[in-house]
């Protein structure tokens, strides 16, 4: 049988904020969001990247076990979007089961929920969830699509008791608005899985690689977000 | 031996007979707690530090020097008490007889003195020119007499360099300890039966030189009682309490520092001794913990006073006025119990109640087994100043015991058992150019090495490259071992370290700490020819001036096996060239991987290298990728470093690490407990060292461009610590430019 593939953007052996302890990071290829303040511009495109076994994958992720077991970490897929690769993903992630190595999806549930998607998750210990925005209209301004499948997505975790910690970037003008963030406040509520909630201030450093692309940056103008932002956000959403 | 002040001490053989490690584990108090037992700075504490601060200012506007006490030559009784405020000084003693004042050691070179003192606008006096250029020899004048056509050649094109043919060699560490616990009499006692019994049948040179080194450590321990009682203290007797013997124990530093300018001039391992006296005055009532804090911090404000006269050049290569006053903290005894004690913490909290600096050199001495309640606060500690190497106590302590030491940077030595002959480092870069150039130095053009066959081929051969190279090796081995040879027999005839030497046993392992550079960029070089195409390019005179590279190749620092296992190769092969070497006083041969900051001017000193590198460029410093090699991550360049193998490095293997303080997590008990994490899994692959830096860069490049905001920002740089603000220009240009690991 041939062995499955995926197309990887790159690695990160020393991930520490993207799910708890030390992670090691694997940043898959291809997103279908157009978020104007994405990042990571260059992970867009699906058939790039390096396409890479999930023996060697996993190869090297084995030499990390020491790091992550004395910090109480893991391996975080994150991307682009992973469930855009799921087979690639739900293959790791029972290899890494079969090592006791704790998995976290980095994801913004853009994708309605398959069967590979379901089984995928059935493997997965925590979902780092991306609510990008949570009225419609304003999703579609800064993603380019409807967020119902990134909401569909928090009810499914909710239904099949995964944890989640539930994020969302603060990017002054676009997210902060006080009526906003309540609605946000009172969807978090009526999910039981939610761990924690972090709040993420929209900073302007992957700018270059839209530069770098040749592409317009539509937020040029828009100012990065400060402690203050996020704790006055956090106060809204009652949390610290 | 038996003394009013010992009596409440266990018994043991420390007793009948220097033994001060069997002292430490019969009488220490291991400390599992956390810190919050810590007192703060008292006000006289804080008036003396501010006084130091101005002086520092004052040393600065200066031009990087305060004053020279230019008309004596430095010994250990030359020159009368100095202090800084008597009154409130609890820990007192001065090189010279002003604070920051710095003294003349021309034993090891006058030119190099005459140099240092014109470079700061002074002149050395003229009775001590006469007597130095007249009628007393130095090491210098004696290296020089007898090098070899060879070594010069060496020596000038920057095969070998950094030699300490100019000035005093250091990287000794005196038992300093001996002092408090024994009292100077007891002491020179001790080396006078020493003296009466070396006498043999067979009486040799050895034996000659071996009975007037002795008489010099006896002449050595007299001057020091004299010292002291320069300063009011009769220490013929052994300390009675904690203050004595703190006092103690620096005098017996002190008088080091006056009698050598020697390139390292480390301290050992004192607090956890020096915790005994503590833990026994705080039992009896005798003293509070605000006053234990203070005695150490008024002893570190010393150690972070240390000066010695130098040149612009020799701070071309170590840069910032290091001394690398090293104090090795913490680690674990072979009994299994820590030897973390209460004074561990105290002297690390020494970078809050003075705040950071770079000197002492602080040195935690790492185990997986150390009290978790320490190792978060070395983490924290790190994490605020940046302050802290970490080398790895379960790999050492296999090697040298539970009572070694950190001479300057990486080298372990059993503290008073073992000295070693510090020998720079060799440029293996250039090497690996040589031997594509057949002994041709690729900058010059001239025959360096002995003419050999030249590469000719269009594209570079993996094979017949190295096989070249081992015979490049072989020559660079050889021709560095004699000039080592030389300098350690003259620094023994010309500038003995008497005071160091009294304070060690008669028997000691001597090493002859050889080193290395440009580790990362031969790695490079020969994975680019093993797995990418690589050109030679030839100037009209056939000499290969640079390179080209086709295609990709695995770099190393990215836990990639197939370069990593490349650099330990030539790691492995380059110690076993020098194990086949005669040494000096059948010194045991080791290697260091470790630039300190030469790493810049080895870089600029070699052409193109056939990794890409361009000429001039910097090397990677120590055992490090070169910067931007690395792309997966800070885990991913410590699994690489820890792959090199201490057996083949018994003088270490330095790594110099840059993390933004974001990257390391979001809240501090996290940032804290992910960086306890990264130091367990490094150590636990047996690796050996690691300097922890955690800044973001624009904080640099503010400190660059406004040095006057920040007089005490201190970063690791390979092996040590440093003001920044104090690095030269290219040097904080390399540091910024290095790999800051950071998350976007």
């Amino acid at each position: 049988m041939e062995e499955i593939t995926g197309y990887v953007h790159s690695i990160e052996t020393f991930g520490t904020v993207d799910g708890p302890g030390i992670r090691f990071v694997v940043f898959v290829q291809g997103c279908p969001l157009k978020c104007i303040y994405c990042h990571n511009r260059d992970t867009w495109d699906t058939k790039t990247g390096n396409l890479t076994k999930i023996s060697d994958l996993v190869a090297e992720i084995k030499r990390y076990i020491p790091y992550m077991k004395s910090s109480g970490g893991g391996v975080t897929v994150s991307g682009g979007e992973p469930l855009l690769q799921p087979k690639f993903v739900l293959n790791l992630f029972k290899e890494l089961k079969n090592l006791n190595i704790h998995t976290a999806l980095d994801t913004a549930g853009s994708l309605a929920i398959n069967d590979d998607i379901a089984e995928l998750l059935k493997y997965t210990d925590l979902v780092l969830l991306d609510i990008k925005h949570i009225d419609d209209e304003k999703a579609k301004i800064l993603t380019g699509v409807s967020n119902k499948n990134n909401l569909d997505f928090a009810r499914y975790l909710d239904k099949n008791n995964i944890p989640v910690w539930i994020r969302q970037v603060i990017i002054p003008g676009y997210t902060n608005d006080e009526k906003d963030l309540l609605k946000l406040k009172e969807f978090i509520s009526t999910l039981s899985n939610v761990e924690k909630v972090e709040l993420l201030p929209y900073h302007d450093l992957g700018k270059f690689k839209w530069d770098e692309l040749g592409l317009e940056y539509k937020l040029a103008d828009t100012r990065t977000a400060d402690n203050n932002d996020i704790e006055r956000a956090q106060k809204i959403l009652d949390i610290s | 031996m038996n003394f009013e002040e010992w009596k409440s001490f266990n018994k043991g053989s420390w007793n009948n007979e220097i033994d001060v490690r069997d002292f430490i584990q019969k009488n220490y108090t291991p400390y599992t707690g956390d810190e919050s037992f810590l007192a703060d700075a008292t006000k006289n504490t804080k008036k003396l530090w501010d006084d130091v601060l101005d002086l520092y200012k004052k040393e600065t506007e200066n031009g990087g020097v305060l004053a020279i006490s230019n008309d004596i030559a430095s010994t250990i009784t030359s020159h009368d008490a100095g202090y800084i405020d008597k009154d409130i000084e609890q820990i007192v003693g001065l090189q010279t007889d002003a604070p920051l004042k710095r003294a003349l050691m021309p034993n090891g070179g006058i030119r190099i003195v005459e140099k240092s003192c014109a470079a700061y606008g002074d002149k050395v006096s003229d009775k001590l020119e006469d007597i130095y250029h007249n009628y007393r020899r130095t090491h210098n004048d004696g290296v020089f007499a007898a090098y070899t056509p060879e070594i010069r050649a060496a020596r000038s094109s920057h095969i070998i360099t950094g030699l300490p043919d100019g000035y005093g060699r250091g990287r000794i560490i005196g038992d300093y300890r001996r002092v408090a616990l024994y009292g100077v009499d007891a002491l020179i006692q001790d080396k006078e039966r020493v003296f009466a019994n070396t006498v043999s049948d067979n009486f040799t040179e050895n034996i000659v030189r071996e009975r007037e080194e002795i008489h010099d450590q006896i002449q050595a321990l007299k001057d020091l009682k004299v010292m002291a009682e320069k300063y009011g203290f009769d220490i013929s007797k052994p300390a009675a309490n904690a203050k004595e013997a703190v006092q103690w124990t620096y005098f017996g530093y002190l008088a080091a520092i006056k009698e050598q300018n020697g390139a390292a001039m480390s301290l050992g391992r004192t607090s956890t001794f020096l915790d005994i006296y503590f833990e026994r005055d705080l039992k009896n009532g005798v003293i509070t913990e605000t006053e234990a804090q203070e005695i150490m911090d008024h002893f570190v404000m010393k150690l972070r006073m240390v000066r010695f006269l130098r040149t612009p050049e020799y701070n071309e290569l170590f840069s910032g006025d290091p001394v690398w006053v090293t104090e090795s903290i913490g680690g674990m005894g072979i009994d299994g119990r820590t030897l973390v004690t209460k004074n561990s913490f105290r002297v690390l909290h020494t970078l809050t109640t003075l705040g950071p600096a770079p000197e002492p050199n602080l040195t935690v001495l790492w185990s997986t087994r150390l009290p978790e309640n320490f190792k978060n606060y070395c983490a924290s500690m790190s994490i605020k100043t940046s302050s802290i190497q970490y080398e790895n106590d379960d790999l050492m302590r296999d090697y040298w015991g539970d009572d070694y030491g950190i001479a300057c940077c990486v080298s372990a030595m059993r503290i008073g058992k073992q000295m070693q002959f510090f020998g720079a480092r060799a440029n293996l870069a250039k090497t690996l150019l040589y031997a594509i150039n057949g002994g041709r130095d690729e900058l010059s053009g001239k025959q360096v090495a002995p003419k050999f066959e030249s590469i000719t081929s269009e594209y570079l051969d993996y094979d017949e490259v190295m096989e070249k190279f081992s015979t490049m090796m072989d020559w660079v081995a050889k021709v560095y071992i004699e000039a080592l040879n030389i300098i350690h027999y003259m620094h023994d005839k010309y500038s003995y370290e008497a005071i160091e030497m009294a304070l060690h046993d008669k028997d000691i392992l001597r090493t002859m700490a050889c080193g290395i550079a440009g580790l990362s960029v031969v790695a490079d070089s020969l994975s680019a020819i093993k797995y990418a195409k690589v050109k030679p390019i030839r100037n009209d005179d056939g000499l290969v001036i640079d390179y080209e590279v086709e295609g990709d190749f695995p770099k190393y620092g990215n836990d990639d096996d197939k370069v990593d296992s490349i650099a330990v190769e030539v790691q492995k092969m380059f110690m076993e060239k020098l194990k086949k070497q005669t040494t000096y006083r059948n010194s045991k041969p080791t290697l260091s991987i470790l630039t300190i900051t030469s790493n810049v001017v080895y870089g600029k000193n070699t052409g193109s290298t056939p990794d890409g590198r361009r000429s001039g460029e910097p090397f990677g410093p120590g055992a490090n990728p070169l910067h931007g090699r690395d792309t997966h991550g800070a885990l991913a360049v410590l699994n690489t470093i820890a792959k090199l193998k201490y057996k083949y490095s018994e003088d270490g293997i330095s790594y110099t690490f840059a993390i933004t303080p974001n990257a390391l997590g979001k809240a501090e008990n996290q940032k804290i407990r992910n960086l306890v994490s990264l130091l367990d899994g490094y150590f636990a692959q047996l690796s050996h060292h690691i300097n922890v830096n955690v800044f973001n860069r624009d904080l640099l490049i503010d400190a660059m461009n406004h040095p006057e905001k920040y007089p005490q920002l201190t970063i690791r740089v390979s092996g040590y610590a440093v003001n920044f603000v104090k690095l030269t220009k290219e040097q904080q240009l390399d540091v910024i430019n290095r790999t800051i690991h950071e998350r976007i």
